[in-house]
């Protein structure tokens, strides 16, 4: 037999981006083993059986993979679980009593769509500066012809984690986006297949993030919010990369 | 996919990029750059933090020794340059390093508040309802911006006190720096304010120490247990050492009570260099 607790759901409604928001406060009685997204499933149907409003947020994968469910809960993004995405925190981190205030994403580069889901395009805007391919490459080269050392394959992956959630600014006191970019900079930066464009991609994505995000001033509250760990070390190669890429002589970088 | 998400959600810049200023101004034009710059001169005036205090304990080997380390600093470059050259261009580095490292403060902090607009439930400050516990965030990387203008407003009263002599009048001897600390520190509210002030700034040294290593960059896995350690480290020393001063003074250990040399600006100087001499 499951449990079930009694807590107090205090959530942020707002109706649009110009909207002032307030909260609204449902109790609620939850089984310990759903999700805490579930939980608020649940509270939708009540709500829509009340013919009120449901509440909007934002979800696809439910495994901790898409990045799009992020919401502050209790002033910790994605909640009180570490190293754990909102769609995959249960009910059984909370306690009989509790009051759980939700709250949307907050920074300027991220303006609210509806209630608890916010526009995250911004961090798009920084993919996008990065550059992609779009012209006919060929076939797929073989698998092992371009050797990659172990640790650096390792390092790439642990950047290449990074869901884009957000969280990393959300926790942010400066809503700086350094986390994000520095994960998404960094996965490419450490391999032999992103060398040809480091330098002009470090530097593009440095720019666009820098015209939506803070300035980074090295608090680490983003590690602590980020559901898959990215270290703080990123930070740092971005930081170090970015400037290398201002002085670098680009007809030698080949050359190293 | 991509086309229409972009038409569909483009969230407006938070600020609009400005045309590009020559190599290397340009790096300066770019937060990240900008922090390379407050790391740079935080390098140089941590350092400056260090050998003053250092600089400061011959206060310890009495009167004499503390003039002659003042006239060493005068006469820095030996014969080589006129007097006081290498004193001035060594204030002319750290007043240059100041500005720049304040004004690099000043604008970042205005960026990080422009991307934070709306961002809480009171204007201004970045905050949620649901009470943010701060979990990497220490005292000191929260109170940056306010231990920094306690120490640009504590160097300013510490200057006029101990190099302008603004305040102690006819007590100040220009040469005698011994005897204007002593006279100085002694009063009870300015020994006060010394000690707050440097706890301000071993604060802010705490964290823009251990800071300086991520903003260049300087990331070593191998080595990055030792960058809190060594921060710390660093801000305790001065800590220890700029304390020790104003409560010395206080507790009478640096007083003028077994003072050989008359205290004034002419034969007391001339005094001073003689027992110098005598070292
Ligand atoms: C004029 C007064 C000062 C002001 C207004 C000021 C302000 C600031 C601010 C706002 C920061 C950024 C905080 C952050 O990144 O979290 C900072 C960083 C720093 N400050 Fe100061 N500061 C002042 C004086 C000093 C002094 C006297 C020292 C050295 C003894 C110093 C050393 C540093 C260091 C090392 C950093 C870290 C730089 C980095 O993040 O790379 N500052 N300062
Ligand atoms: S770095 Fe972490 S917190 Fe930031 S967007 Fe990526 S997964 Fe989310
Ligand atoms: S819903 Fe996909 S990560 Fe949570």
């Amino acid at each position: 037999m499951s449990d079930t607790i009694s807590v107090t759901v205090k959530v942020w409604r707002q109706n649009g981006p110009d909207s002032p928001g307030g909260f609204e406060t449902h109790p609620q009685q939850i089984s310990i083993d759903a999700s805490f997204l579930e939980m608020l499933d649940l509270l939708n149907e009540q709500l829509n059986d009340r013919g009120e409003e449901p509440i909007v947020f934002e979800s696809d994968c439910r495994e901790g993979i898409c990045g799009t469910c992020g919401v502050m809960i209790n002033g910790r993004a994605h909640g009180p679980q570490k190293a754990t995405a909102t769609c995959q925190l249960h009910m059984r981190e909370f306690a009989d009593g509790d009051e759980i205030v939700i709250e949307p994403f907050r920074a300027a580069g991220f303006p609210v769509i509806r209630d608890l889901a916010v526009d995250r395009s911004p961090l798009d805007h920084i993919i996008e500066s990065g550059g992609y391919i779009s012209v006919g490459s060929g076939a797929a080269p073989d698998a092992n012809l371009t050797p990659v050392p172990k640790d650096a394959a390792e390092q790439a992956f642990d950047a290449a984690a990074c869901i884009g959630c957000g969280a990393c600014v959300a926790a942010c006191p400066n809503s700086a986006a350094q986390l994000f970019t520095s994960a998404k900079v960094g996965h490419m930066a450490l391999l032999p297949q992103g060398q040809p464009e480091r330098w002009s991609r470090t530097e593009a994505m440095v720019d666009v993030m820098e015209t939506y995000f803070g300035s980074c001033t090295n608090h680490g509250e983003c590690h602590e919010a980020c559901p898959k760990e990215i270290s703080l070390d990123f930070i740092a190669y971005l930081n170090r990369d970015y400037v290398r890429a201002k002085v670098k002589n680009r007809a030698l970088s080949g050359q190293r | 996919m991509a086309q229409s998400t972009r038409e569909r959600y483009r969230v407006d810049p938070v600020r609009t990029r400005r045309r590009a200023w020559p190599f290397p101004l340009n790096i300066y034009q770019s937060a990240v750059g900008r922090k390379w710059v407050m790391a740079l001169t935080g390098i140089g005036l941590v350092g400056f933090a260090l050998i003053h205090m250092v600089g400061n304990l011959h206060v310890y080997e009495g009167p004499a020794r503390m003039y002659e380390y003042a006239e060493t600093l005068r006469t820095l470059g030996g014969g080589l340059v006129p007097k006081s050259f290498v004193l001035w261009l060594m204030r002319l580095g750290l007043t240059g390093m100041f500005a720049l490292h304040l004004h690099a403060a000043i604008t970042l902090k205005d960026m990080s508040r422009h991307s934070s607009d709306n961002a809480g439930l009171m204007s201004g400050a970045k905050k949620y309802a649901g009470g943010r516990d701060h979990i990497a965030a220490t005292y000191a990387s929260r109170t940056m911006r306010w231990t920094g203008p306690i120490i640009a407003l504590y160097l300013l009263f510490h200057l006029a006190d101990l190099t302008w002599g603004w305040w102690l009048g006819p007590d100040f001897i220009r040469g005698d720096p011994y005897h204007n600390v002593a006279t100085s520190l002694s009063s009870l509210p300015v020994a006060i304010l010394y000690v707050v002030a440097n706890a301000a700034l071993a604060l802010h040294i705490f964290h823009g120490a251990w800071s300086i290593f991520q903003s260049l960059g300087v990331n070593n896995p191998r080595y990055n247990h030792l960058r809190r350690g060594l921060a710390a480290g660093i801000a305790g020393l001065i800590l220890i050492g700029n304390l020790s001063f104003p409560i010395l003074t206080q507790t009478g250990l640096i007083s003028e009570d077994n003072r050989a040399c008359p205290i004034n600006d002419s034969d007391g100087l001339v005094c001073l260099a003689e027992e110098a001499e005598g070292h």
